[in-house]
């Protein structure tokens, strides 16, 4: 149902760029082929790490570490969220196996959210366009918030 | 061709642990394949659509538009056009980079330039699509809810301690 409404959507938007501009419709298609061949190694990389995970980690150990939301479990996969750069595209999945496989919603809401939020990796480029204290701030009061987050989806959606 | 095999490294490595699995613990390795490949046709089902919006609304929602209007006169219209736009573009969070120290260029404030990037990082159609399709609209619902304010809320402390008036690395900071 949901593909339907997504495929029917982007047809209509398709049509409508096509019959507006060609040539830009024509560059969206090459952005859309260039973004996908990118993310292609990855993903099929990423996907054959969660069939392993689901079939080799044991669901209690899965559930003992993310599923209970101690402490431990929190602070690794918050570490984890920050420092990875998985696209947001391959994170989804990613992060439904791992619910899948018994984590809790807190656990896998901070991991999202510090994942797209919070870029350890891409810190000394944030800090040439924006400097030192305005970087190492807003990295630390987004993973504070990730946290806050977390904690309230874990309450409300349990 | 070296460079492209490379980018399949992980995903070959992965095909011969199946393939060993298959054959040493017959169960484990078909639980692996079986889940792998559901995943992948959920993917390949969805992406293609998925990425030719992006695609669309990088053409056609240029990052002009936000330069245009985010001036230093523009106030809380420029927030919300910012916020628009970071919301249709494609990228993570560090492709954003270039697009905030532009606006902070053009004179746009700290905190927007904050609310901006943040925006830009969380808060995307496409990936919200895939949120909903992957973990439920609840749980895609809830955090996007809880995400805007606490992204405006940051903008506005980093601005309050790093100090409006102050230059940062680049460009000088204005009110706007």
């Amino acid at each position: 149902m949901f593909n339907v409404i997504l495929f029917t959507l982007t047809l209509a938007a398709l049509i409508y760029s096509f019959i507006k501009d060609r040539q830009k419709t024509r560059q969206a298609l090459k952005i859309a082929y260039n973004s996908f061949r990118n993310i292609l190694p990855s993903m099929l990389g990423i996907i054959g790490l969660i069939g392993l995970m689901l079939a080799l980690v044991p669901k209690e150990t899965i559930e003992g570490l993310f599923g209970n939301n101690s402490p431990a479990g929190i602070l690794i996969i918050s570490a984890v969220g920050s420092v990875t750069l998985i696209p947001a595209f391959i994170a989804f999945p990613l992060a439904a196996s791992l619910l899948q496989a018994g984590a809790s919603i807190m656990a896998v809401s901070i991991f999202i959210t510090t994942l797209l939020m919070v870029g350890v990796l891409t810190a000394p480029m944030e800090i040439q366009y924006f400097g030192k204290k305005f970087t190492i701030l807003r990295n630390v009061f987004s993973l504070a918030a990730a946290l806050g987050i977390a904690v309230i989806m874990g309450v409300a959606l349990q | 061709m070296k460079e492209h095999l490379k980018k399949y490294s992980l995903f070959m490595l992965i095909v011969v642990i199946d393939l060993i699995l298959r054959w040493r613990v017959p169960t484990a390795g078909s639980t692996a394949v079986s889940s792998s490949i559901d995943y992948l046709v959920e993917m390949l089902l969805f992406i293609p659509p998925v990425f030719v919006l992006v695609g669309l609304l990088d053409v056609w929602v240029p990052r002009k538009i936000v330069e245009k209007h985010v001036g230093p006169d523009s106030g809380a219209k420029g927030v919300v056009i910012s916020i628009l736009v970071a919301t249709a573009a494609a990228g993570p969070l560090y492709a954003g980079f270039p697009v905030a120290d532009a606006l902070l260029k053009k004179g746009c404030r700290l905190a927007n330039a904050v609310i901006f990037l943040g925006t830009w990082a969380t808060i995307k159609i496409p990936m919200l699509m895939m949120e909903i399709k992957f973990m439920g609209p609840s749980f895609a619902l809830t955090r996007l809810i809880l995400t805007v304010p606490a992204v405006i809320i940051i903008g506005y402390l980093v601005e309050k301690i790093v100090g409006s008036g102050k230059r940062l690395k680049q460009g000088k900071m204005k009110r706007c």
